[in-house]
């Protein structure tokens, strides 16, 4: 862990603040038009779905059940006799939101954190790193999971657990940023002409910090979808009937030969999205931030 | 050296110190009476909700709770699951050695294909090659786990009837579950192992060597990959808490005996002993392995102990 923060550090250094001429690059990008598109399709078809697609995502017709992709359902039915276009078109509103509000949650709390420990250092820095240290020791989405089994299961608490889950890494990319643009001599010089901390910090810290978080964000964007949707998948997430992506797909599971459908179109939902928030992501990184290339 | 590893193995006693504690607080971060949601589903007496309160100990101080967890989990007790009144360890016992092999086996397959597709990336840089690995790669990094093991179970267990699609125990049941996890985290690699091997390929020994006149392999083999790999090891200690938090979802898929799966039916359970048990453990084999990562780290690039 020690090495990875160094790492990150040393990443992180002296990287352009985001300004005139990014869209300008942005736009040569392939992959951040590819994937700004798809994302602005994703964003029509959640804002639109009922307009989309009439028929209801969770009203049951047993007469209806497990249908092939046809003329009558576009991508077939599910063992209830729903639409499975439906449930995906809505679970489109579902995903983006949980997604949006777990980075939102980590981005808010994370960032705070990081600016006030790094900008200050001294003992608060070394209590703040040393939680983040332990709370990074739980890998991946044990983090969440320990979460949700506090909180107990359930979609608004699969959003706390995803964003908290997130605060760590904010907090250290946050701070580590600061720590490095603490450095710069405009920030001494700007001291030494008696600026307080707080013009220091939102003039000319701050923008130090923006490129690199909104990089982070993004590509979060993409791994919060996902985790939720795993917590779903192990039902820990959204119960029934809503359609969320990770629970169809675990529902789909017992119909896997008979009705490949029903798992197949919102695993395909899934990756699509988090696929348009990388591609964006990673235009946006090489943009804003070629440092912090992997 | 040895001083380095001192260094490195003292710095973990307090965020093993934390984990407990993190651990230890779950059971009071619990919004209401944890032993009445434990019990939820069982018809109880007052009586056996203070016999279940005194059996937890949660009648005692919160300070003397917190030294009892500690020293018992040192001593190997992890207290006792309330579902199956086994002693939590015996639970991890039962299921450890089914998650190691995949754990294992995923990595083996991660490093098998993405270490080769990053490197041949890199090699032939802004060709179709490099764009369709790296577009691969950018794929795997995309997918979900739960649906490439789905897919997986679709085409090599119900159609070609290559492998079992649920279940543990031997080498064949392994293959599906380790070909999902590890597919994955190739991809992760596989962009590591290119960055970390173009920068490599642009430094003056490597020009040096091709100037010699050594050949292209020899150059890219003996003297760019050996360096080039050093960064990867970095993330192969983060790959493999991904691994082992991965377990989690791919077990679930496969119906696979293992830590995960004990995770999450632990979780369904409202069992909150083995939880915390079982989260405490995988997140102190965790922080080892990193540990042991960072040290043969160290004895491979001289420059980070140095430094």
């Amino acid at each position: 862990m020690a090495t990875s923060t160094i790492a990150l550090e040393r990443a992180v250094s002296s990287t352009p603040a985001p300004g005139r001429g990014t869209m300008g690059r942005l736009a040569r990008q392939r992959g951040a038009i590819v994937g700004l598109m798809v994302l602005g399709t994703l964003v029509v078809l959640a804002v639109g779905a009922p307009l989309l697609n009439s028929r209801d995502p969770i009203k049951t017709s047993v007469r209806d059940a497990l249908q092939p992709p046809g003329p009558r359902f576009v991508l077939g039915s599910d063992q209830f006799g729903r639409d499975v276009a439906s449930r995906v078109l809505h679970g489109t509103r579902i995903s983006l939101t949980v997604g949006l509000i777990a980075v939102s949650i980590a981005a808010l709390l994370g960032a705070p954190i990081g600016l006030v420990a790094g900008y200050y250092g001294g003992w608060l820095d070394g209590i703040v790193m040393r939680v983040i240290d332990v709370l990074l020791a739980f890998p991946g989405i044990l983090l969440a999971l320990a979460i949700v089994s506090v909180l107990t299961p359930g979609l608004t608490n699969v959003m706390i657990a995803v964003g908290l889950s997130a605060v760590p890494t904010y907090a250290r990319l946050v701070r580590a940023s600061v720590l490095s643009a603490r450095e710069n001599l405009y920030v001494e010089s700007a001291r030494a002409i008696g600026a307080g901390d707080a013009l220091i910090l939102s003039r000319h810290v701050l923008p130090n910090v923006v490129a690199p978080l909104i990089v982070t964000a993004t590509l979060g964007l993409g791994t919060a979808i996902l985790s939720a949707a795993a917590l779903s998948f192990l039902g820990l997430g959204s119960q029934p009937p809503l359609p969320e992506w990770g629970r169809m797909l675990s529902e789909g599971r017992d119909y896997l030969r008979e009705a490949w459908w029903i798992s197949t179109f919102p695993g395909l939902a899934i990756m699509v999205t988090v696929l348009a928030m990388n591609l964006l992501g990673d235009a946006l990184r090489d943009v804003l931030d070629p440092r912090l290339k992997t | 050296m040895l001083i380095y590893i001192a260094r490195r193995v003292l710095a973990v006693a307090p965020v093993l110190f934390g984990v407990t504690l993190a651990v230890f607080s779950m059971l009071f971060l619990v919004p209401g009476d944890p032993v009445k949601i434990m019990l939820a589903e069982f018809v109880t007496t007052p009586e056996q909700i203070a016999r279940m309160r005194a059996q937890l100990h949660l009648d005692e101080p919160v300070l003397q709770q917190y030294g009892r967890f500690v020293g018992n989990a040192l001593r190997g007790d992890l207290g006792t699951s309330i579902r199956s009144r086994r002693p939590v360890t015996q639970e991890i016992g039962d299921n450890l050695a089914s998650t190691a092999q995949l754990a294992l086996a995923s990595m083996a397959v991660a490093v098998a294909l993405g270490i080769p597709l990053g490197l041949i990336a890199a090699l032939v840089r802004n060709s179709w090659l490099d764009v369709a690995s790296m577009g691969v790669a950018l794929l795997g990094v995309s997918m979900p786990s739960f649906w490439l093991g789905l897919l997986l179970i679709f085409t090599f267990s119900l159609h070609l009837g290559w492998f079992p699609a649920t279940g543990g125990g031997d080498f064949l049941h392994l293959v599906l579950p380790a070909v999902t996890l590890g597919a994955i985290a190739s991809a992760i690699i596989a962009r590591l192992t290119r960055s970390s091997m173009l920068e490599v390929l642009g430094q003056d020994y490597v020009r040096t060597a091709r100037a010699k006149g050594l050949a292209g392999w020899s150059v890219v083999l003996r003297h760019a990959l050996k360096n080039a790999l050093i960064p990867v090891l970095t993330i192969f200690g983060l790959q493999f808490g991904n691994l082992l938090a991965g377990t989690v979802i791919v077990e679930t898929v496969f119906s696979r005996p293992g830590l995960g799966r004990l995770i999450v039916g632990g979780i369904l359970a409202k069992d909150f002993p083995l939880v915390q048990g079982t989260v405490l453990f995988v997140a102190t084999v965790y922080v080892l392995i990193n540990v042991i990562v960072d040290v043969t780290y160290a004895v491979a690039d001289p420059r980070i102990r140095l430094g």
